[in-house]
C-alpha cells in the first residue's frame, strides 16, 4: 500500500444507532485524516455525543463500521463492539461533556490512571515492590507531572480533582486523556462554560498539544467562534443524522445548516 | 435564648417519643401462656435520659452544620480530624513510622511470655479479625465493592482445611495456601456473573452466596458433619512436640506473622497501579473504562485477593481453635467485619488495624460491653455513616515524589 | 408412585399461605425500593419487631377474656401501629440524614441499623424463642365441610393478606396519596416542583410497609406459636427475594414474586427435601439478580410503585 494514501486515523460509515424504538444515530458517516481537527457540531439532541459513545465503545452501534487506524500503520482495526478500554488501548482517547474526574483522588493521580494502559505492573509486583515496578511506576508519575505542566496543572499536582476550579477540571480530563497516548482525542464540549478568555486560550492549547503530540482531534463543540477559527473540517447532524460537511467556510454558507440552526425561513 | 430553649423542648419530645415506641418491647415482658405481665420502668426512666443526651447532641450537631458554624463541623469531629491528622503526622515521619511499628512487633512477640494463655488466646483472635478486615478493605474501601457474604470465604477456608485434614490427612502447611487458593477461586466464581452488577445489588449477591455456602456446609451433613462441624482439626506440627501451652502459643505467633504480611500486601497494594484502578473504579466506573482500564480484571483480581485473604484466616481459625461449624460463619460475622472497616475508615490500613483489634478486643476486657457488643457494632454503622463516612483514621493519601516537583520540604521555602 | 391429589392440595395452600406472608413483607421492600432507591435491610427485622409487640399485647390481654379472634385483631393492629412508628423513626434516624451522600452509605446505614434492631431485642427481651399464646382454634366447621384442605391459621393468614393486598392496590391506585406516591417514585425532583412533599411521602412508604410487615410478623407468630430474635434475618432476606423474583419496585411485582417464591418453596420441601428450601430462595435471588434483574414481570412491567 503507498504511504502518501494513508488510512484515516478514523472511519466511520453508515454509523446508527437505536434505543428501542429510537433511531438516535442514522446512516452517518465520518473520516478524519492525521493531524486534522474536525468538529462535530448541531443542535442539542442531534446525536453528537451518541456519536461518541459509539466510537469509544460506550454504546455498541446497531448497524455501520467504525475503523480506526493509527498513523503509519497498515491495517486499520474495527471497534465495534470493542470494549472502551482496548479503544482506548488502541489509541483513542476522550473527554467527557459532563466532567467525569475520580474526585477523591488527587490531580497526579488522575493522570496517573492514563498511565495504566501503557503500564504492566501486575499484583505480584505490587507485593513484592521488585525494581522494575519502582521503575516503571516513578516513570509514571514522572510522565504524569510532565502532562500537569504541559497543561498548566503543576500547581495543583497534590489537591483532590474535585478541589479544582471548573476550567482547571476541563483541563485535567484533557492531561488524563493525553496520558493514554493517543493518536486521535476526541472532546466532547470542552469549552462548555467556559468565558471567551478561557475559550480562547482552550483553542490555542488544542492547537499546541496538536503540533507537540501528533493528535489528530475530533471535537464536539457549541462555541461556533471556537469551532469555526480552530477546524479544519467540520461536520454537521441533525436529528441524528450528518446534514452537511465541509470546511469551515463551506459551512458557513450552506442553507442547509442555516436551516438547521436558525430554522425554517421560507420568505428569505 | 431561643434557639436553646427550642432545642431543648424538641429534645424532650423526642424522648417521649423514643420512649413510648420501645415502650413494648422494651419494658414489658410477658409469659404468654402463664398470663404473667411484667413492667420494667426503671428501663424507660433509662430510655428517657439516655436520649435526652443523644438527642440534644444529634440536634446541636444538625444545627451547627446547617447554620455553617465556621468550621463547618462539631468539636468531636474537629477533635477527630485533630487525632487523625496527628496519627498521620506520626506515621509518615519515618523514625517515628518504624519505631511505632518496632513497639507494635515487640509487644507482639513478647505477649505470650507475660501475657495469660487467655490474653494470648484473645489477641490472636484479634489478629485473625486484622487480616479479615484488611482482606475485606481491598473490595470494600479500596475498589468501593460492597461484599457481603464475606464469612463464606472465611468459612471455605476453615473447612478446607478440616475436611482436607479429616479425609486425606493433609497437613496444616499444605492446607494453608490450599484454602486461600479455594476461596480465592470461589471469589472468582461468584466474581464473573456479578462483574456487572453495581452497589446494592453486588451486596445482595454475595450476602446470598453467603448464606448459601452456610445452608450448604449445614445440611451436606455426609460431608461436612452439619451443624456438629469438624472437631479435633490439628495444630500445625512443629519440630518438637508442643505442649497444649505452647501449641497455643506458637499458633499465636503463626496468626501474629500473617497479620503482619497481611498488612504489609494490602499497603502495598493499596499504592499500586491496581490500587490506584482499583480506586478509580470505586470513584467512576464509566470513567475508569474509558482511561483504558479493565475493570473485569481489575474486579475479579480485587474479588480473589480479598477472598483469599479470608480463606487464609480460616485455615488459621480452623487450626488455632481445632473445630468449626456453620455457626461461625453466619451473616453476623460479616456485618461485623464490615464494621470494623467501616469504622475504621474504608481504605484506610492503619484506620481498619485500630479499628479491629479495638472492637475484638474491648468485648473482652470490659466484660459490661461484650453483651452489647454487637448492638454497638450495628449503632457504630449508623453513626459513622452519618457522622464520619471517612472513618476515624480516614485513609491516606499517598506522597509522590515527581522528577520535576519541587519536593515537598522545599515547597514552603521557595513560595 | 400414585399422584396423592389430597398431598399436592395440601402443599400447594400451604405454598399459598407461606407465599402471601413473603408478599405482604415484599411490598415494604419494594416500596421503599421504588421510592427513594434503597434496599431497606432492616425491614425484616420490623416484621420481628411486630411479631414481639403482637405477643405482648396478646400477653396483657390474655388474661381479661376477650374472644380469640379480638385478641388477635388487637394485637396485629397495635403491632402495626407501632411498627409503623419504628419505620418511621428508622427512616428519620438512619437513611434521611444520609440523602445525597455515596451510594454505599444508606446500605451500609441499614446494616447497621438492622443489626441494631435485632440485638435490641434480643437484649430487651430473650435470646431464646418465646411461645405465642395459641389464639386460632384448631379447626373451622366451615372448612371441614370444604374438606380440610387448610389449618385455619393458613385461612386467616391467606385472607388477611389477599384483603391487605387488594386495600393497598386501590389506595396507590385511587386516591390522592396514593397517586402522590407513585408521582414521586418516578420522579422526585418534579414531584417536589408540583408541591408533593417528598419528605412526607417518604415517611408515608415506611409507614405503610412497616404496618405490612408488622401484620406479616403477628399472622406468622399466631399460626407457628414461636416468636424469636432471629427470626427477621430470614423472612427479610426472603421477602427481598420475592420483590426482587416479581421485579423491584413494582408492587403487583411482588405480591407475584411473594405467591411464585411460596409455591417453589412449598413444593421443594413437600416433593424434595425441606433442608433445600432456604437454599432454594437464595439460589433463586442471586441467579435472578444476576441473569435477570428486572425480576419476573420484565422491563415493561417495572413500573415503579
Amino acid at each position: 500500500m503507498n504511504r502518501n494514501a494513508a488510512h484515516p486515523v478514523l472511519r466511520v460509515s453508515s454509523l446508527s444507532r437505536n434505543f428501542g424504538g429510537l433511531r438516535a444515530l442514522n446512516d452517518v458517516d465520518l473520516d478524519i485524516r492525521a493531524g486534522e481537527i474536525v468538529a462535530l457540531i448541531g443542535p442539542n439532541g442531534a446525536g453528537k455525543t451518541t456519536f461518541f459513545n459509539c466510537v469509544t465503545g460506550i454504546y455498541v452501534p446497531t448497524e455501520g463500521d467504525v475503523f480506526a487506524c493509527r498513523p503509519g500503520m497498515e491495517t486499520p482495526v474495527r471497534l465495534n463492539g470493542m470494549k472502551p478500554f482496548r479503544i482506548t488501548e488502541l489509541g483513542l482517547a476522550r473527554t467527557f461533556q459532563n466532567i467525569r474526574l475520580f474526585p477523591s483522588m488527587t490531580v497526579l493521580e488522575n493522570v496517573m490512571i492514563g498511565r495504566h494502559c501503557r503500564t504492566k505492573a501486575g499484583i505480584l509486583g505490587a507485593i513484592l515492590r521488585d525494581g522494575r515496578t519502582r521503575a516503571e511506576e516513578q516513570d509514571s508519575v514522572d510522565r504524569a507531572y510532565d502532562l500537569l505542566r504541559e497543561l498548566n496543572l503543576a500547581e495543583h499536582w497534590k489537591e483532590e480533582a474535585r478541589n479544582l476550579p471548573y476550567g482547571a477540571q476541563r483541563r485535567l480530563e484533557i492531561a488524563r486523556a493525553l496520558a493514554t497516548e493517543p493518536f486521535l482525542l476526541l472532546l466532547d464540549e470542552p469549552a462548555a462554560g467556559m468565558n471567551p478568555q478561557e475559550t480562547l486560550e482552550l483553542k490555542e492549547l488544542v492547537l499546541e498539544l496538536r503540533e507537540k503530540f501528533r493528535l489528530s482531534v475530533l471535537l464536539i463543540e457549541h462555541d461556533m467562534g471556537m469551532v469555526m477559527s480552530l477546524s479544519d473540517r467540520i461536520f454537521v447532524m441533525e436529528y441524528g443524522s450528518r446534514i452537511a460537511a465541509g470546511t469551515p467556510e463551506e459551512i458557513r454558507h450552506n442553507p442547509e445548516v442555516i436551516r438547521a440552526y436558525l430554522g425554517e425561513s421560507d420568505n428569505a | 435564648m431561643n434557639v436553646t430553649m427550642r432545642i431543648l423542648l424538641r429534645s424532650l419530645m423526642v424522648s417521649a417519643w423514643f420512649v413510648l415506641l420501645t415502650f413494648p418491647v422494651l419494658c414489658v415482658k410477658v409469659a404468654a401462656r402463664q398470663h404473667t405481665v411484667t413492667v420494667l420502668w426503671e428501663r424507660a426512666v433509662g430510655m428517657f435520659a439516655v436520649m435526652i443526651g443523644c438527642s440534644l447532641l444529634w440536634m446541636w450537631y444538625f444545627h451547627r452544620k446547617e447554620h455553617g458554624a465556621e468550621s463547618g463541623s462539631s468539636a468531636v469531629s474537629s477533635a477527630l480530624a485533630g487525632f487523625s491528622e496527628k496519627w498521620h503526622g506520626l506515621t509518615s515521619n519515618r523514625v517515628f513510622s518504624s519505631s511505632g511499628m518496632g513497639v507494635l512487633l515487640a509487644v507482639g512477640v513478647l505477649l505470650p511470655l507475660v501475657g495469660s494463655m487467655y490474653q494470648t488466646t484473645i489477641f490472636a483472635n484479634a489478629f485473625l479479625y486484622v487480616m479479615l478486615a484488611l482482606g475485606l478493605n481491598i473490595a470494600v474501601g479500596i475498589a468501593g465493592q460492597l461484599v457481603l457474604g464475606y464469612a463464606a470465604f472465611y468459612a471455605i477456608g476453615a473447612y478446607a482445611y478440616g475436611l482436607l485434614n479429616q479425609y486425606f490427612g493433609l497437613g496444616f502447611w499444605v492446607c494453608l495456601p490450599l484454602g486461600g487458593l479455594l476461596a480465592a477461586l470461589a471469589g472468582l466464581l461468584l466474581g464473573f456473573p456479578v462483574l456487572r452488577l453495581q452497589g446494592d445489588y453486588l451486596a445482595i449477591v454475595t450476602l446470598g452466596f453467603g448464606e448459601i455456602v452456610r445452608l450448604l456446609l449445614n445440611n451436606l451433613r455426609d460431608i461436612t458433619g452439619g451443624s456438629q462441624g469438624v472437631a479435633s482439626i490439628p495444630r500445625p506440627a512443629f519440630f518438637m512436640e508442643l505442649s497444649a501451652e505452647q501449641s497455643m502459643n506458637y499458633m499465636y505467633y503463626l496468626t501474629f506473622a500473617a497479620m503482619l504480611v497481611t498488612i504489609v500486601v494490602v499497603a502495598r497494594l493499596k499504592n499500586s497501579r491496581v490500587g490506584l484502578a482499583l480506586q478509580a473504579l470505586r470513584d467512576d466506573e464509566i470513567a475508569s473504562e474509558a482511561m483504558g482500564i479493565d475493570l473485569r480484571t481489575v474486579k475479579l483480581q480485587a474479588f480473589a485477593l480479598g477472598s483469599c485473604w479470608a480463606g487464609f484466616a480460616g485455615v488459621l481459625l480452623a487450626a488455632r481453635i481445632n473445630f468449626i461449624s456453620p455457626a461461625s460463619f453466619t451473616f453476623m460475622d460479616s456485618a461485623m467485619v464490615l464494621s470494623m472497616v467501616v469504622l475504621g475508615g474504608m481504605g484506610s490500613i492503619s484506620g481498619v488495624v485500630v479499628a479491629a483489634l479495638v472492637l475484638t478486643l474491648a468485648p473482652e476486657y470490659l466484660r459490661a460491653f461484650s453483651e452489647y457488643r454487637m448492638l454497638l457494632f450495628g449503632a457504630l454503622m449508623v453513626l459513622m455513616m452519618i457522622f464520619r463516612p471517612q472513618g476515624l483514621i480516614p485513609s491516606r493519601k499517598r506522597a509522590y515524589s515527581p522528577a520535576g516537583a519541587a519536593s515537598g520540604s522545599a515547597e514552603g521555602g521557595r513560595a | 408412585m400414585e399422584f396423592d391429589f389430597q398431598y399436592f392440595l395440601g402443599i400447594f395452600f400451604s405454598g399459598l399461605t407461606r407465599g402471601s406472608i413473603y408478599a405482604l413483607i415484599a411490598l415494604g421492600y419494594t416500596m421503599v425500593y421504588g421510592i427513594i432507591g434503597l434496599i431497606n435491610f432492616a425491614h425484616g427485622e420490623i416484621y420481628m419487631l411486630g411479631a414481639f409487640t403482637a405477643l405482648i399485647v396478646a400477653g396483657i390481654l390474655g388474661g381479661i377474656g376477650l374472644p380469640w379472634w379480638g385478641i388477635l385483631v388487637i394485637a396485629a393492629l397495635v403491632a402495626m401501629v407501632w411498627c409503623s412508628a419504628y419505620g418511621y423513626t428508622v427512616e428519620k434516624v438512619a437513611y434521611k440524614p444520609l440523602r445525597g451522600a455515596s451510594r454505599l452509605a444508606p446500605l451500609i446505614s441499614a446494616i447497621g441499623m438492622s443489626t441494631f434492631l435485632q440485638n435490641y431485642v434480643q437484649l430487651a427481651q430473650t435470646s431464646n424463642s418465646v411461645p405465642f399464646p395459641r389464639l386460632i382454634p384448631r379447626r373451622f366447621s366451615f372448612l371441614q365441610d370444604m374438606g380440610n384442605f387448610m389449618a385455619p391459621g393458613d385461612f386467616i393468614m391467606l385472607v388477611t393478606s389477599l384483603l391487605i393486598m387488594v386495600a393497598l392496590a386501590l389506595f396507590i391506585r385511587y386516591t390522592k396519596m396514593g397517586k402522590a406516591m407513585r408521582a414521586t417514585a418516578q420522579n422526585r425532583k418534579m414531584a417536589m416542583l408540583l408541591g408533593i412533599d417528598a419528605d412526607r411521602i417518604i415517611s408515608l412508604t415506611f409507614i405503610i410497609g412497616s404496618a405490612l410487615a408488622a401484620l406479616g410478623g403477628t399472622l406468622i407468630a399466631a399460626r407457628t406459636g414461636q416468636v424469636g430474635f432471629a427470626i427477621g434475618f430470614l423472612a427479610g432476606m426472603k421477602a427481598f427475594t420475592a420483590a426482587v423474583l416479581g421485579g423491584i419496585g413494582s408492587i403487583p411485582g411482588a405480591m407475584l414474586g411473594g405467591l411464585v417464591l411460596g409455591l417453589a418453596e412449598g413444593f421443594t420441601a413437600g416433593y424434595f427435601s425441606s433442608d433445600y428450601e432456604d437454599v432454594l430462595a437464595f439460589a433463586l435471588l442471586v441467579l435472578i439478580l444476576i441473569f435477570r434483574p428486572a425480576g419476573l414481570l420484565g422491563r415493561a412491567a417495572i413500573q415503579k410503585v
